[in-house]
């Protein structure tokens, strides 16, 4: 960490359009979510890869600090729903669609950029880093053909 | 190990914004079960208070409410596991009782989700998820069973009118349990133009919350012998599971397998099968919960539910009757009291003391309590 780092860091409270959580192990995602790269974890004992991002794997003791890889390619929309009511903090963002994304080895759960009825499950989609107002960073799906 | 049963069950009214506090709410379902199994406070060994802790004002209700009911100085304790934390308490008491620890126990759920305003309960809501990597991007309750039905719908090729249905038969038992917070008719054609809340689900789709309490009395058999109980239900199974809260880590989305887990658990311990259900209380905290509970519970085949609802199988005088008590849809759904409530509905039919809602003769009954969005799921096996 560099010196000039405050004490604490609360890099990941910018996560979101709005935070619950400021610290965490796994902070250097938010690093790379600004840097334009959607990053899960790997475990350096036995190569499991873990979506979201976790500083422990479950499985191996001792193994070593876990690595980062990108979520590249393509996935599949997993399932979706479009919200018409939100909870504090998000009535702005109406309305919007929160989505799992499946790549297979591992699932992300967050924001699709477009949704209609001709958004089904199964449709491919891509994962990409987003900037949001006030420095804060997100990520959100692309359905095939909305790039 | 010794059997145990249900000696005593009691239950407030289901309604919007009780005129007390939650002392004086949970003591309703309280006297209410005790009148129910003819005991004295001092009958009671040990008390488990159920409730969901973001809706309460109240450190550690536990407290308050055994102090309130006179169940000091007996040990109590709080149990949470959201929308089932009561049905967790039976599954407690249960392992308390054949233990060997008490005899005699009290599990008390309760919510008075009117004790917060409706400003902190938006709050709140964006934390029912994984707050570091889920609520981040605005989550609610509606929007998470919404995926869950859009994956039901694709998957099975099932329409909007499948789920709608659902809430047209709890409306139809609500309007005859007294207890209930909801008890007007609700036609097919109100569901589909209702508002959305998060799509495909409606309005009509989603429970109405409710502030109320549910009380049960557990027993050993011995116990049951002692006070010379005339209709004793047995807890015959039960079974429990868990699942990742992210739904980045689940692997379906058109079904519970934690509920799966749990039936399969409660059906092997009771020695029974799905076919053997005579009635069963399912979480129908949306439309599409239900939905999915008859194929998680074994009621229908995979793809099979909306058949269940179209032939209206689970209404009083199907195959299997399913929530003739209004459900969660209608009764209300008062977080830590739902899963006591589901509890009493079965063993007053067990009984055949359900009045208007009683099904014809039922032996054996199911309950099927989940909290979250199938993170925790309880099943429970009764039979006389």
């Amino acid at each position: 960490m560099a010196k000039n780092k405050p004490e604490k860091d609360l890099r990941f409270e910018r996560f979101g359009t709005k935070g619950f959580t400021a610290t965490t192990k796994v902070n250097d995602f938010i690093d790379r979510l600004e840097a334009g790269q959607v990053c899960g974890t790997k475990c350096p004992g036995c190569g499991q890869r873990f979506f979201p991002p976790r500083a422990d794997c479950p499985d191996c003791s001792g193994a070593g600090p876990m690595e980062w890889f990108q979520v590249e390619g393509e996935g599949k929309l997993a399932t979706y729903s479009v919200l018409r009511y939100a909870p504090q903090g998000f009535e702005q963002d109406l309305p919007y669609a929160i989505a799992v994304a499946d790549y297979g080895d591992y699932k992300l759960f967050g924001r699709l950029s477009h949704f209609g009825p001709e958004i089904e499950p199964g449709c491919p989609v891509t994962t990409r880093a987003v900037s949001l107002p006030d420095g804060r960073v997100a990520y959100e799906f692309v359905p095939q053909g909305q790039q | 190990m010794g059997r145990v049963a249900i000696i005593g069950v009691g239950q407030s009214a289901f309604v919007r914004g009780y005129p007390g506090s939650i002392k004086e709410l949970a003591f309703e379902a309280f006297r209410e079960a005790m009148d129910d199994a003819g005991l004295q406070r001092g009958d009671i060994q040990g008390s488990l208070i159920c409730s969901a802790p973001e809706y309460d004002r109240q450190r550690s209700p536990a407290g308050v409410i055994a102090e309130y009911c006179g169940l000091n100085p007996q040990p109590t304790a709080y149990v949470e596991s959201l929308c089932c934390s009561s049905t967790t308490g039976v599954r407690m008491a249960y392992g308390m009782i054949t233990g060997g620890l008490h005899d005699c126990m009290m599990v008390l759920g309760f919510q008075k989700m009117s004790e917060i305003t409706s400003a902190e309960t938006q709050e709140r809501m964006g934390r029912g998820a994984d707050i570091q990597w889920e609520s981040p991007f605005g989550t609610m309750m509606p929007a998470y069973y919404a995926m869950f039905a859009r994956g039901f719908l694709h998957r099975y090729g099932a329409s909007e009118e499948d789920l709608a249905r659902i809430r047209v038969k709890a409306a139809t038992y609500g309007q005859i349990n007294e207890k209930a917070v909801y008890r007007k008719p609700v036609s097919l054609e109100q569901c589909m133009i209702a508002d959305p809340v998060a799509d495909p689900l409606k309005v009509f789709d989603c429970c109405a919350n409710a502030d109320g309490s549910s009380a049960l009395i557990l027993a050993s058999e011995e116990k049951v012998r002692e006070l010379g109980i005339e209709k004793p239900v047995w807890l015959m199974g039960l079974g429990s599971a868990s699942a990742p809260v992210n739904l980045a880590l689940r692997d379906e989305f058109s079904g519970f397998d934690v509920a799966r887990q749990a039936a399969s658990q409660a059906y092997g311990m009771a020695g029974v099968g799905p076919k053997d259900i005579d009635v069963a209380e399912v979480h129908d905290c949306f439309t599409i919960a239900e939905m999915m509970a008859y194929e998680n519970l074994g009621f229908a085949e995979p793809g099979g539910g909306p058949e269940l609802i179209r032939a209206k199988e689970t209404y009083k005088d199907g195959s299997i009757p399913v929530n003739v008590d209004g459900g969660l849809l209608s009764k209300g759904h008062p977080i830590g009291a739902t899963g006591g409530s589901q509890v009493r509905t079965i063993v007053l039919q067990l009984r055949g003391e359900a009045g208007a809602m009683q099904v014809k003769d039922p032996a054996v009954g199911l309950v099927h309590n989940v909290g979250g969005v199938g993170l925790y799921a309880n099943v429970l096996v009764m039979g006389r």
